[in-house]
């Protein structure tokens, strides 16, 4: 096909005309970069059995985010922008979800959600494209302690193998126990804490009955339940999310077996009174906060803003689950606060300036030096507390 | 600083050591009784279980008999039963009798649905596209579900579930573990008698046979096939509304149900309505057996290592009978 000079020149013309706005419009873009909206992503479980985790945890970095736009955002005037995704509480869905967020939305940080598989999945991610990633819940020690150097993964969140010392003192000193029995769900987190709660049994003085496993989707625990009841446990330490939690209690209800219940928090993450029936309050498990009692100036704030936001929130009560809220608000003010310390996005320099982290009061508690080259759990066992479900509110149990 | 938190009421009814010790060493059984116990129980969730593949499998033979076709949406429309009647009868308070033929009725139509969309299209061009059209319109299924239902397992109530019907050793059964092999069992003798001993039954029987003899006796084939199509999705419904009490109710709750049942079906040779009826019962009392006694991280591995056995033993089968082929 012939192109007439006519129509050839008139392509020329546009094509100049073309270049020339091309040109315009970068000009443009680069001047409003300074404008341009500082992204940080969250990987969580926003469906499924744990959906309320990824919940509490957009609900906390969201206020968080509010509060640091409204006070001008960060690095002359950038607004933080949460982006989020859905890992479906699968590992590999967590890793394409991550590096989508890398190497698409460009965040400068990522916060994890509540699956420990998942939160293992992206470390190497994360380390690799020098991102830091903050996990928020996901207690699974070898998370922040993965061996990297420099180490990108940052936790303000539990750490199995403290939790696991807790829980296992809880059970000494409330209810006498010295035979423990554990059920744990067969995944890299019921590992973390099967190695965990061997340790600190041993520890303390304290014998292990039997370890059972079931899978996260199994409906039936009678077996392992009898098992470990014949094993003469007198206490049965408890490691799943809501959904399998709620089968071992419907299961313990099914063999009448009223032994006292220690869980680790995965049963806060989604709707286990509903699922578990009435013995749901039966269980004592740990949390990093709660909203009830007198709060700290922060957590007057904040409970303010959660109620103020969110119609579904009238009261302490209805702040679930409290600790995907808690440890998300404080990551993120500590992310925010290394940033402008930092005075950028870069991940090395971000990842340098939050292990020299000063101070922050904040909601859990006031950090005080949270992180270190070879530390980066901001929380201890002394910011744990024990609650239990009363009917769908988690209040603080009366220690000994 | 964290305040001090006040100090709630401790938790109740938690027993002292001392009656714990009671309750621990009263009647504990010894190892072989305990495993017999065990082995018990399994038998009685396995048969439950075996008899609900069956029930799914069913559908599948249903539609394979009739027009050589089959719903790969099978898991999907288990769960589609169990999502609407808990709508119908926990969401909006509706009587339960109601809210279950409803869930029932609208799972056939979603079965006249399937074969419309997703196999007449294909069987008439004589292509095997119905396979992925039939998967991918059960994936639709479940994310509409997601996004309607909710992201999250929702627990369905039931008396039958929650109530004791007898005690093994101490261990309770509840009435839906006798009624669930109950129904499922009564669904496939139900299949076989319509089938036999009414017009509709002979005429879908006829179509199965030889589908131009059958359209030469004023036989309306297609109205046959969607027929089979709407009795299999009705099967799959009253599985799904008969476990969700036990396994929560979710949009991806059926899933692993529909390929299980699929093997189940190859496994009792898809032709035979029997087979497929005790193949899903042995595939299901396998599995609680396995579970129970080895640990459910096995129950997979080896229930279909099981189904690849049987399928090397017998191609055809458990009751199948290889097709005749006319040359």
């Amino acid at each position: 096909m012939t192109v007439s000079a006519q129509s050839w020149s008139l392509n020329r013309r546009a094509l100049a005309t073309g270049f020339a706005a091309a040109i315009l419009l970068s000009l443009t873009g680069s001047a409003s970069l300074a404008q341009e909206p500082i992204k940080v992503g969250l990987v969580a479980a926003l469906s499924g059995g744990s959906a309320k985790s990824g919940e509490g945890i957009t609900r906390g970095l969201t206020i968080a985010i509010d509060e640091i736009n409204a006070a001008g955002g960060l690095l002359g005037g950038r607004k933080l922008e949460l982006v989020r995704r859905d890992d479906e509480s699968n590992p590999s869905k967590g890793q394409v979800a991550a590096r989508e967020l890398i190497d698409q939305e460009k965040v400068a940080v990522m916060f994890g959600g509540i699956d420990s598989p998942v939160a293992l999945a992206i470390v190497p991610i994360a380390n690799k494209e020098k991102v830091p990633f903050f996990s928020v819940w996901a207690a699974a020690t070898p998370i922040t302690r993965n061996g990297a150097n420099p180490n990108y993964i940052f936790r303000v969140s539990a750490v199995d193998v403290l939790v696991d010392k807790a829980l296992v003192q809880y059970a000494r000193k409330s209810f006498n126990a010295k035979n423990l029995g554990l059920a744990l769900v067969n995944n890299p987190w019921g590992e973390s804490n099967d190695k965990g709660l061997h340790a600190a049994a041993e520890e303390q003085g304290v014998t292990i009955a039997g370890v059972e496993k079931y899978e996260e989707r199994d409906v039936d625990m009678v077996p392992q339940l009898t098992r470990l009841r014949a094993a003469g446990a007198d206490a049965l330490v408890m490691v799943a999310n809501a959904a399998p939690g709620a089968q071992v209690m419907k299961s313990l209800q099914r063999i009448n077996w009223t032994v006292p219940i220690i869980s680790h928090w995965g049963i806060s993450g989604g709707r286990f009174p509903e699922l578990a029936g009435p013995w749901s309050q039966k269980v004592a498990f740990v949390q990093t906060f709660s909203f009830y009692g007198k709060l700290n100036p922060v957590g007057e704030k904040v409970l303010a803003e959660l109620k103020a936001k969110y119609p579904d929130i009238k009261g302490p009560g209805d702040v679930l689950p409290p600790v995907g809220v808690a440890n998300a608000y404080d990551a993120m003010h500590l992310v925010a606060q290394a940033i402008k310390s930092a005075g950028s996005t870069g991940g090395d320099k971000m990842r340098q300036t939050l292990e020299n982290t000063d101070k922050y009061e904040g909601l859990i508690k006031t950090y005080v030096k949270p992180f270190s080259t070879d530390n980066h759990d901001a929380l201890t066992e002394n910011d744990y507390i024990m609650v239990r479900y009363n009917g769908d509110d988690i209040v603080p149990v009366a220690t000994q | 600083m964290r305040g001090t938190l006040e100090t709630l009421r401790p938790i109740e009814s938690l027993p002292l050591p001392a009656s714990r010790e009671r309750e621990c060493t009263a009647g504990a059984p010894s190892n072989q009784a305990q495993t017999n116990v065990l082995v018990t129980l399994a038998l009685i969730s396995g048969i439950g279980l075996g008899s609900m593949y069956g029930l799914l499998a069913l559908g599948f033979y249903v539609t394979y008999a009739v027009s050589n076709t089959v719903n790969f949406a099978q898991g999907s429309s288990m769960m589609l039963g169990a999502v609407l009647a808990y709508t119908f009868a926990v969401t909006w308070h509706w009587p339960l009798v109601l809210a279950i033929l409803l869930a029932l009725a609208l799972c056939a139509v979603w079965g006249v649905v399937v074969e419309r969309i997703a196999v007449r299209p294909f069987v008439r061009r004589g292509s095997n596209a119905w396979l992925m059209a039939t998967v991918a319109l059960g994936i639709i299924l479940e994310n509409v579900t997601l996004f309607l239902f909710g992201k999250e397992p929702r627990n369905y109530p039931s008396l039958l579930a929650d109530n004791p019907l007898f005690e093994v050793s101490g261990i309770t059964v509840s009435p839906l573990q006798v009624i669930i092999p109950a129904v499922g069992l009564l669904a496939a003798a139900a299949l076989h008698v319509v089938s036999r001993d009414t017009r509709v039954g002979k005429s879908l029987l006829a179509a199965a046979q030889n589908p131009d003899a059958a359209r030469l006796m004023g036989i309306d084939v297609g109205r046959a096939i969607a027929l089979a199509y709407a009795v299999s999705t009705v099967f799959a419904g009253i599985g799904g509304i008969l476990i969700a009490p036990l396994f929560n109710v979710s949009s991806d709750m059926g899933t692993l149900f529909g390929i299980k049942a699929f093997a189940v079906a190859i496994v009792g040779g898809i032709a035979s309505a029997s087979g497929v009826v005790v193949a899903g019962l042995l595939y299901g009392i396998v599995e609680a057996l396995v579970a129970t006694l080895l640990g459910s991280t096995y129950t997979q591995i080896i229930t279909f290592a099981f189904v690849i056995a049987a399928l090397a033993l017998l191609p055809n089968g458990l009751l199948g009978r290889a097709g005749v082929k006319k040359v």
